[in-house]
């Protein structure tokens, strides 16, 4: 269930824009105001749960003036209100504050974008790939990676009859 | 007795059998196929399907699945492997005792199937060796079965009990799927012969 903005969003944050489409609030946040205003969200809106967190990369997309786009989901538990959360990034500066110090579960989901999609987190405490092997020094969701990546699924030495 | 010949001077009973003892060997081998199911996947389930009551492995002497590769001799890999999973596969076919076979079941195994993307190996047979490749996606529980009958015809064929069968020189020979037929003789191409 999308609720509307909170009231007093805009004179604390007069940087964030907010918008309606279909019943869903969107709020779109530049980076450096993301941490305060999940901050304000979380401890002054009951926000207490973020729900997901994802990206876009909007690479030749029409019409899109950054590359990346963050999406991020808040709930509130007592009254399954949601808000999402959107923040752009650029290459080659692909850094956003890390949410995990507000939100424990935070951690797997940033792992999981930094792994497909190449964006740091800064802060986080534990910035490793989630999904793919550590060997791996590709980002594959990026829309620049080809489909049938780059060779790593015959990056394996072969067995033969005579050396098993 | 003409020289260099021999005869066998003992008199067999009735019930016994003379053999070499490399079919002996595969006779029992072939009977006693103890799968590793390698599942991944949606033919995992015709896997599991084979095994159980109504088509009946054990019919065919396979239905022992062990879950320790140190205990089995037939790899069944099932389902699609991604590039994560394949140095387990090696590993766990290289834990397998000799002598010891692999069937590769159903297209994504085989050829990587739909799946050609970055993550997905296009067919194990690029890093381990595969005795039979089983198509279908999923494979029926019948078509499984059928290469169990084709793999045991060849380890019956072919194996040997040192197993020299798998020795480099051995394994340059054709396999049954890519020999010719025989190709007929025009009639009167016999005619002129005769």
């Amino acid at each position: 269930m999308s609720v509307p903005a909170p009231p007093d969003l805009n004179e604390r944050f007069p940087c964030v824009t907010c918008s309606e489409f279909r019943g869903d609030t969107r709020l779109v946040v530049p980076r450096d105001d993301l941490v305060a205003l999940f901050k304000f969200l979380r401890d002054e809106h009951h926000f207490d749960l973020l729900v997901d967190l994802t990206c876009v990369d909007y690479l030749k997309y029409r019409g899109a003036e950054n590359r990346f786009g963050l999406i991020y989901i808040v709930g509130d538990s007592r009254s399954a209100a949601r808000l999402t959360v959107r923040t752009f990034v650029n290459e080659p500066d692909t850094v956003v504050p890390s949410v995990t110090s507000l939100w424990r579960g935070a951690n797997w989901l940033e792992r999981e974008v930094w792994d497909l999609f190449g964006i740091t987190f800064d802060g986080h405490p534990d910035h490793r790939r989630i999904l793919l092997p550590e060997e791996f020094t590709a980002h594959p969701l990026r829309k620049d990676y080809p489909l049938q990546g780059l060779g790593e699924r015959h990056n394996f030495p072969t067995i033969t009859r005579g050396e098993a | 007795m003409a020289e260099g010949g021999f005869a066998v001077a003992v008199e067999l009973p009735e019930n016994v059998v003379i053999s070499k003892l490399d079919e002996l060997a595969s006779w029992c081998r072939k009977n006693s196929l103890w799968p590793m199911p390698f599942a991944t996947a949606c033919c995992g389930i015709e896997l599991m399907a084979t095994g159980a009551s109504r088509h009946d492995l054990a019919r065919f002497g396979a239905e022992v699945f062990r879950f320790s590769p140190r205990q089995c001799d037939l790899m069944i890999v099932a389902g699609r492997v991604v590039m994560k999973m394949l140095p387990v596969l090696q590993r766990i076919w290289q834990q397998m005792p000799e002598p010891k076979w692999c069937i590769s079941m159903g297209a994504c195994a085989s050829t990587g199937g739909v799946f050609d993307t970055y993550c997905v190996v296009q067919g194990i047979d690029r890093f381990i060796p595969v005795d039979m490749y089983v198509p279908g996606c999923p494979p029926r529980p019948e078509q499984l079965i059928q290469s169990i009958i084709d793999l045991q015809d060849k380890i019956q064929r072919e194996g040997t009990i040192g197993g020299r069968e798998f020795l480099a020189t051995q394994r340059q020979a054709p396999k049954r799927a890519l020999v010719e037929l025989p190709v007929l003789q025009p009639a009167n191409a016999l005619v002129r012969k005769a």
